[in-house]
């Protein structure tokens, strides 16, 4: 009886009926994909992408140069060199980040005393060089103050969990 | 002996130790701030506490209780815990949450214990107390805030240093360590309350915000900025040289270490020697090891092995300096030396040149006379022993030398040989007290014997010690790192060879042709006329300056090294970096050298170096030990001059290239001339 009914399946084509059944039935459904570069999907408040290095609201560059990160980072891709500053106040002359060793297990802005080094929600830097991806104090910076809306609506929407 | 109970473990601890003590016998870690083994017992900071039965119902601080027979300790009961949860708690109420920027984070006391008695969150809402900042000069930042009031820095000051400088004002919470009058620490030994403050307020002003104690590598040296060999550690982070600690050993230098040794090697880092030189048209042009060579071949080869001479400075290891030797010897020259000062010390008896009693001996002496010496500048660790031993009680300290201060009180006898012949003599009053004692010492420093009548003044000395099978009372006081080694390799002038006045007095009178300095610079360069200078160091000092070709070679962080301090003790020094550019390590280069002059050292290895060390010498094979040297007659008996001893360290602060080169030690110089004006 069994191999009877899967002679008869396969004679009147019935997988096949019910694939292209299931396609149509798709056509009609709103479509998941989106028009990337142009269209791009939601990112959750603890998503980790591209550092940065942020500032308090008066400029003051928030880094104190206390290298928690470079110390937990699983990858030692933190390089920091660090001096007083005139005024007396501990701060970094260097701040290097090889983006090519990262692994963006976000530990650095877990470790920061200060939320100076985060994690912003940027996902599109990629270049075309390796060079490009030795990010220094400079460059993270002004990450920093390119993505700082973005970085601060992330942390205060995630500061109910911590 | 008192039996106690510790955790119910029994246990038999000697009498009148305290509690803290016992547990640390028994193994187990009593929490503390305030209580160190070196300094008196305060029993202020209150993080000690234990349970002890019997006795009152409450915590007892066991650093400051002595033990009794059938005491019982208990260190994990609940109420121990709670006691020290709320010791811990009060201590944090103002201390500062500021961990992050504080150069003390990562060796830090109080973050290590608040780790294991903290509470996880402050329960204290008020304002945290603000304490302004004391200026204690360019060595010792302040940031009183952090300060936990444990005094140790006060009775380091007090107690170690002999400076009484520190003290605290106002009671409880406005309570202040401070300097009564702002001024900076008058103390060669100033950096080792960086050492002792257990929190941050005390933190190295060079090294600020530089590293962190995990990021750096670190090696077990030997110090060697003097004579004492003080061990230490050297921390470098990506081959640069980021601090000097001192590492523990009682038989040397406890766990101090002087502001030199410490801060002074930010000079590794300026003025190196980097690539050979070779002076062409009167100017040093950069050349290759090859050029440096064959310019040297092309002088010494020709040369009768007479016309050739070698002197060898005050921070040499022991194999460059048997490499040195042994290249000398194939040169066919006698004339080496290694007494850069012109000390009237000769190699071969063992006993006429080190500090026989030992550093450990100080303890035992119970009177001790200082001839010619001014041990605060040339051995300030030393001198802090001769304090402690002051300290303890008994002791009669006198001295014939210059009127310094030493930070204890030492009866001025006189100036020069003359008191010492009326020592001597036994007529001099001081004379039958010294004769009285059980274990007299005479510390015979380098201002004594660096003169023209040294070898008189060193015979006086001599019939001025005690010497016995338990006892030998004869110390010399060197200023020089390498200069016991020297003498123990025998680098002195062989049979009709020169000593050093004898190097320049040839070199002046073309004698003398080719002149080979292993980092001297203590010489007068002027004197060595139009010799052919060869200069093989580090640093780009006043040998390099006349030099005609500069061999670069290694610091001696840079180096595996030998080295033999004051009381002919062999101490190992590990290198903790690589010399910068082309420079190597010393023996190494006086090895490539021979060759090129085609007498081919019989050593490629540091190995082989060392098993030569130990054939030339059999005192290089025991290591870290120390034993009065052989005994016999030395010294030439004869006038001694009236001319005062003088000290041969007229600035403490600038004694060697590494030193000069030092930009913290400048400003040190600074501060210390700046009080000089004051006063």
């Amino acid at each position: 009886m069994a191999s009877l009914d899967r002679v008869a399946r396969s004679f009147l084509l019935t997988e096949i009926v019910s694939g292209f059944l299931l396609t149509l039935k798709y056509m009609f459904k709103p479509k998941v994909t989106v028009n990337y570069p142009y269209e791009k999907g939601p990112l959750g408040p603890r998503f980790r992408g591209e550092h940065a290095l942020r500032r308090y609201p008066n400029g003051e560059e928030r880094c104190i140069a206390c290298k928690l990160c470079e110390a937990i980072c699983p990858a030692q891709a933190i390089t920091i060199e660090a001096e007083p500053r005139d005024d007396g106040s501990r701060r970094t002359t260097r701040y290097d980040i090889d983006m090519t060793k990262c692994i963006y297990c976000g530990f650095c802005q877990e470790a920061c005393p200060v939320d100076a080094i985060v994690e912003g929600p940027n996902f599109e830097f990629s270049t075309e060089t390796r060079e490009e991806l030795m990010y220094n104090k400079d460059k993270l910076l002004a990450n920093g103050d390119r993505w700082e809306g973005e970085i601060a609506g992330n942390l205060h929407a995630d500061a109910a969990y911590r | 002996m008192p039996t106690i109970k510790i955790d119910g473990n029994e246990m038999e601890v000697p009498a009148g130790i305290t509690i803290l003590q016992a547990c640390e016998m028994a193994g187990i870690e009593v929490p503390r701030f305030c209580y160190h083994d070196r300094l008196s017992i305060a029993g202020n900071c209150r993080m000690c506490l234990v349970e002890v039965k019997p006795g009152p119902p409450k915590p007892q601080a066991s650093c400051a209780l002595p033990v009794a027979d059938k005491q019982e300790i208990f260190t994990t009961t609940p109420m121990v815990q709670k006691a020290r949860n709320g010791v811990m708690e009060f201590l944090l109420i103002n201390h500062p949450l500021d961990c992050p920027i504080c150069d003390q984070g990562g060796e830090c006391d109080l973050q290590d214990q608040a780790m294991a008695y903290g509470f996880d969150r402050s329960r204290y809402h008020e304002n945290k107390r603000a304490v302004p900042d004391k200026e204690l000069g360019p060595l010792v930042k302040t940031s009183m805030n952090r300060c936990i009031h444990c005094t140790r820095c006060i009775r380091f000051a007090t107690e170690v240093a002999g400076v009484e400088q520190l003290g605290a004002t106002g009671r409880g919470e406005s309570m202040e360590v401070t300097t009564y009058v702002e001024s900076t620490l008058q103390s060669e030994l100033s950096g080792n309350l960086v050492d002792l403050c257990p929190v941050g307020a005390l933190t190295a002003k060079p090294y600020a915000f530089e590293a962190r104690s995990w990021e750096m590598r670190k090696t077990e040296s030997v110090d060697v900025f003097d004579a004492l060999g003080a061990n230490i550690r050297v921390d470098t982070r990506g081959g640069q040289v980021m601090r000097v600690l001192p590492r523990l050993n009682d038989d040397v230098n406890e766990e101090w270490i002087s502001d030199k040794s410490r801060h002074a090697v930010d000079g590794l880092r300026h003025q190196r020697l980097d690539r050979p030189y070779v002076r062409v048209k009167g100017k040093l042009v950069p050349a290759t090891w090859d050029d440096a060579f064959a310019a040297i071949a092309a002088r010494l080869k020709p040369l009768d092995g007479k016309k050739v001479a070698a002197i060898v400075g005050d921070q040499c290891d022991a194999e460059s300096m048997v490499a040195l030797k042994d290249l000398m010897a194939g040169l066919g020259s006698p004339n080496v030396d290694c007494r850069q000062d012109g000390a009237k010390l000769e190699a071969g008896l063992r006993g006429s040149y080190i500090f026989n009693a030992g550093v450990k001996g100080i303890d035992q002496a119970d009177a001790i006379l200082l001839v010619g010496t001014n041990p605060r500048w040339e051995s300030p660790v030393l001198n802090a022993r001769i304090r402690k031993r002051y300290l303890s009680g008994r002791c009669a300290i006198a001295s014939v030398g210059p009127a310094v201060d030493l930070t204890y009180p030492v009866e001025r006898l006189g100036a020069g040989a003359a008191t010492l012949k009326e020592l001597a003599d036994g007529k001099h009053s001081f004379a039958e007290k010294f004769k009285a004692a059980k274990n007299p010492l005479v510390i015979v420093g380098m201002g004594a014997l660096s003169r023209e009548d040294g070898a008189a003044v060193l015979a006086l000395a001599r019939s001025l010690a005690t010497v016995r099978d338990d006892w030998n009372g004869f110390a010399v006081l060197h200023t020089a790192a390498s200069r016991v080694g020297g003498l123990d390799l025998g680098l002195v002038p062989g049979e009709g060879g020169r000593d050093v006045a004898g190097i320049l007095a040839g070199a002046a009178s073309k004698e003398i042709e080719v002149v080979y300095l292993l980092a001297a610079d203590e010489i007068d360069m002027s004197k060595l006329g139009k010799a052919f200078v060869i200069y093989q160091g580090h640093h780009g000092d006043a040998g390099a300056n006349r030099a005609d070709v500069i061999l670069p070679g290694a610091a001696y962080t840079e180096k595996p090294g030998t080295y033999v301090n004051t009381e002919g003790r062999v101490q190992q020094g590990q290198r903790a970096a690589y010399p910068p550019g082309d420079a190597r390590e010393d023996w190494a280069i006086l090895r490539a050298l021979s060759e090129r002059l085609g007498k081919a050292l019989p050593y490629d290895t540091l190995d082989q170096v060392r098993a030569r060390l130990v054939a030339v010498n059999k005192s290089f094979a025991a290591l870290d030990q120390q034993a009065p040297g052989a005994w016999g007659a030395f010294g030439t008996a004869g006038a001694a001059a009236d001319a005062p001893f003088v000290s041969p360290i007229a600035n403490f602060y600038m004694t060697d290239p590494i030193s000069r080169a030092s930009k913290t030690m400048a400003e040190c110089m600074a501060s210390r001339q700046q009080l000089m004006a004051a006063e």
